[in-house]
C-alpha cells in the first residue's frame, strides 16, 4: 500500500538515479551536500545526519559499517513498512551512498522480527541489484564495493535504540550502551558505525538527485523536507501520508478524515498527547517532533485506559538494565491501577509526575527518557477528567 | 530426549554454525532458525549452541530469555500472537481475544492439549492502520473480525 496523499519528496519523479549521481561525486562532496541539506534523523531523535556521517568519516579505521534501523517498533508507526515494500531500492541506495561517503563497505538492515514476512521481497531486491551491478563489487563501474545483509530482530522494542541494536547485531541482549563513545566512534564490533532510520536513508538519494536548494525549500526554518506519518486510531482513512514539516495537526486531521477529536498522540507511546485545544500546533523539530506515529482518539475514549495501555507496553519493553526505567515505569503503572481503584490522591499523582520527570533525566537511553512523556502530558491535560471519573 | 534426537539437533546446529560462522554474531540468527524449526529453544539446544559457538551456556540462556520471539518452553505448531498495543486495542482487539479463547478453549499464555495452537499477546506489530492484527508464527493477519478469525482457525486446523 503506497503513500495515500500526494507525495512531496517520495514522488517517483524525484528519484532519478541518485546512486549513479552520488558515485560520480567525491565522498567529501556528498558529506557536504547532506550537511547542507540540514537533513535530520527521521526515527524520532532528529540528530543531523550530515554531522553523524562527517564524524564517522573522520574516524580513522580499516573497517566501518552502515546500519539501516528498520526496527520500527514505536506503537502506531508503520511508515518504514511501506518504504521497505514500495521503495526498497531507494533505502539500499541510501546505505550505499552513506558507505561511499564514510568509507564503509558493508551494511546491515536490522529488520524487526514482526516484519520477517517482508524479508523475501527485500532479499530479492538485493539480488536484482547485485545482478545489475548496483550492489557488490565495483558498483556501476565506480570502483566502489559495498554489500548489504539483512538481519532480523526478535521482538524487542528497545533494539530500536541504536546502541542496543548494535548489541543485538553482535549477538548480545539488546541492552543500550553507555554513550560516549558514540557508534560513529565505536559501534559494531568496535568499528565506526552509522545507524540511520529507513526514512533518513531513503531521503538521501533524492536529495542528491534534486539538490540541496530544492530540498531546503520544503519545510520550516529548522526542519527541512517532509515527514512520512503513519496515522491510525479514530480516523476514516488510516495509513501513511507525506506532509511538509510545519503542517499543523489540525491540517493532518483534515486530510485523514478525523471527526470528533478529543486528543492526538503524536510520536507513539513515547510521544506526547496533544489535546483538542492545541491542534494548531505543528509537526516539526521546533514544535512537535515525531518519528511518524499519529494516533487519534475521539470523545468516546477513556484517556486513562489509553495511558494504561502505553504504560503496560513500557513495563514489558524496558530492558531492565537501569533503575529509573525498570522501576519507574512499574511505579507509574501501579499509579494508574490505583487511580482505577479510586485510591490515588492528587498528592500522590503529583509525586508520580515528578517521578516521571526524574526518569526523563536519569534513564540511560531514550526508552526510559521518553516513556513518562505520555503519562505527564495525559495527566496534565486530562487529569481532572480522569480523577472525576474514577 | 532420545539420543537420536539429540544427534539430529547437534547436526542441525553444526550445519547452522557452518552457515553463519562460529562468531558471537551468529548466535541470534542460529537461535532464530532453531526457534522456527522446533517452535522453541530447548535446554539441550541452548547447551549445544553454547558448545559449538564456544560461549558459556548462561550467555545463550540470557539472550534466549531477553527476546520476546524466543521461547525456552515448547509452543504449539501454530503460535498465535495477538497485538495488544493501542491502535489494535482501539479497533477492539478484546473482541478478537475473546473469540480466540472461546474457539480454542484456552486462555492467553496456554497451549491446546493437541499442541496445535498456543495463544500469546504481542506488542505492536506495525499493522496499526489495519487493526486488529495478529501473527500466526511469522504470518500476519490483519483487519480481523470474529468471523474472519474462525475462518483462519478452520484453515489452520486442516493445514
Amino acid at each position: 500500500m503506497p503513500i495515500l496523499n500526494k507525495a512531496i519528496v517520495f514522488d517517483k519523479e524525484n528519484f532519478g538515479d541518485g546512486l549513479k549521481k552520488a558515485l560520480q561525486m567525491t565522498p567529501d562532496d556528498i558529506l557536504l551536500t547532506v550537511k547542507n541539506s540540514i537533513l535530520k534523523g527521521r526515527g524520532g531523535a532528529g540528530f543531523p545526519t550530515g554531522v553523524k556521517w562527517v564524524a564517522a568519516a573522520a574516524t580513522p579505521s580499516d573497517k566501518k559499517y552502515v546500519v539501516c534501523n528498520a526496527d520500527e517498533g514505536e506503537p502506531g508507526t508503520f511508515k518504514d513498512r511501506v518504504l521497505l515494500t514500495e521503495f526498497t531500492e531507494q533505502v539500499y541506495n541510501g546505505m550505499i551512498i552513506c558507505g561511499y561517503s564514510i568509507g564503509a563497505h558493508y551494511g546491515f538492515v536490522y529488520l524487526r522480527g514482526e516484519y520477517s514476512y517482508m524479508r523475501e521481497h527485500m532479499e530479492k531486491t538485493l539480488e536484482d541489484m547485485r545482478n545489475s551491478n548496483r550492489l557488490g563489487k565495483n558498483i556501476l563501474g565506480s570502483g566502489f564495493d559495498f554489500d548489504i545483509e539483512i538481519r532480523l530482530g526478535s521482538g524487542a522494542y528497545v533494539c530500536g535504540e541504536e546502541s542496543a541494536l548494535i548489541e543485538s547485531l553482535e549477538g548480545l541482549r539488546g541492552e543500550p550502551r553507555n554513550r560516549p563513545p558514540y557508534p560513529v566512534d565505536r559501534g559494531y564490533l568496535g568499528y565506526p558505525t552509522v545507524v540511520n532510520n529507513v526514512e533518513t536513508l531513503a531521503t538521501v538519494p533524492i536529495i542528491i538527485n534534486k539538490g540541496v536548494e530544492w530540498f531546503t525549500s520544503i519545510g520550516t526554518e529548522k526542519s527541512k523536507g517532509s515527514k512520512l506519518i503513519s496515522v491510525s486510531g479514530d480516523v476514516e482513512f488510516p495509513g501513511v501520508y507525506e506532509i511538509p514539516y510545519g503542517t499543523t495537526i489540525a491540517e493532518v486531521l483534515d486530510i485523514v478524515g478525523a471527526k470528533d477529536v478529543k486528543a492526538v498522540q503524536v510520536g507513539g507511546a513515547s510521544g506526547v498527547c496533544i489535546p483538542e485545544e492545541d491542534l494548531a500546533r505543528n509537526i516539526s523539530f521546533e514544535d512537535v517532533p515525531t518519528g511518524g506515529s499519529i494516533i487519534v482518539f475521539n470523545h468516546s475514549r477513556d484517556m486513562l485506559k489509553i495511558l494504561k495501555n502505553f504504560m503496560e507496553f513500557f513495563t514489558e519493553e524496558s530492558c531492565g538494565q537501569c533503575t529509573p526505567c525498570r522501576i519507574g515505569n512499574k511505579k507509574l503503572l501501579d499509579g494508574i491501577n490505583l487511580i482505577e481503584e479510586g485510591k490515588c490522591s492528587v498528592q500522590y499523582l503529583r509525586e508520580l509526575i515528578s517521578l516521571g520527570e526524574i526518569m526523563q533525566i536519569a534513564s540511560k537511553c531514550g526508552l526510559g527518557q521518553s516513556s513518562p512523556n505520555s503519562f505527564i502530558t495525559i495527566m496534565t491535560h486530562f487529569g481532572d477528567e480522569i480523577l472525576a471519573n474514577y | 530426549m532420545l539420543v537420536s534426537e539429540v544427534n539430529n539437533l547437534t547436526n542441525y546446529i553444526s550445519m547452522l554454525v557452518e552457515k553463519y560462522g562460529n562468531g558471537r554474531q551468529a548466535l541470534i540468527p542460529v537461535l532464530q532458525e532453531i526457534q522456527n524449526r522446533y517452535g522453541h529453544i530447548s535446554d539441550v539446544a541452548q547447551q549445544e549452541i553454547a558448545r559449538l559457538l564456544d560461549i558459556h551456556p548462561v550467555e545463550v540462556y540470557g539472550v534466549t530469555t531477553f527476546y520476546h520471539f524466543f521461547n525456552a518452553k515448547q509452543r504449539a505448531k501454530y503460535n498465535i500472537r495477538l497485538c495488544k498495543t493501542i491502535s489494535c486495542d482501539l479497533a477492539n482487539k478484546d473482541g478478537i481475544a475473546r473469540t480466540l479463547e472461546r474457539e480454542l478453549g484456552i486462555k492467553f499464555g496456554e497451549i491446546t492439549s493437541d499442541e496445535r495452537f498456543s495463544l500469546e499477546y504481542v506488542s505492536c506489530v506495525g499493522m496499526c492502520d489495519q487493526g486488529p492484527a495478529m501473527l500466526v508464527n511469522n504470518e500476519v493477519y490483519a483487519k480481523l473480525t470474529p468471523r474472519k478469525v474462525v475462518e483462519i482457525l478452520d484453515e489452520l486446523k486442516v493445514r
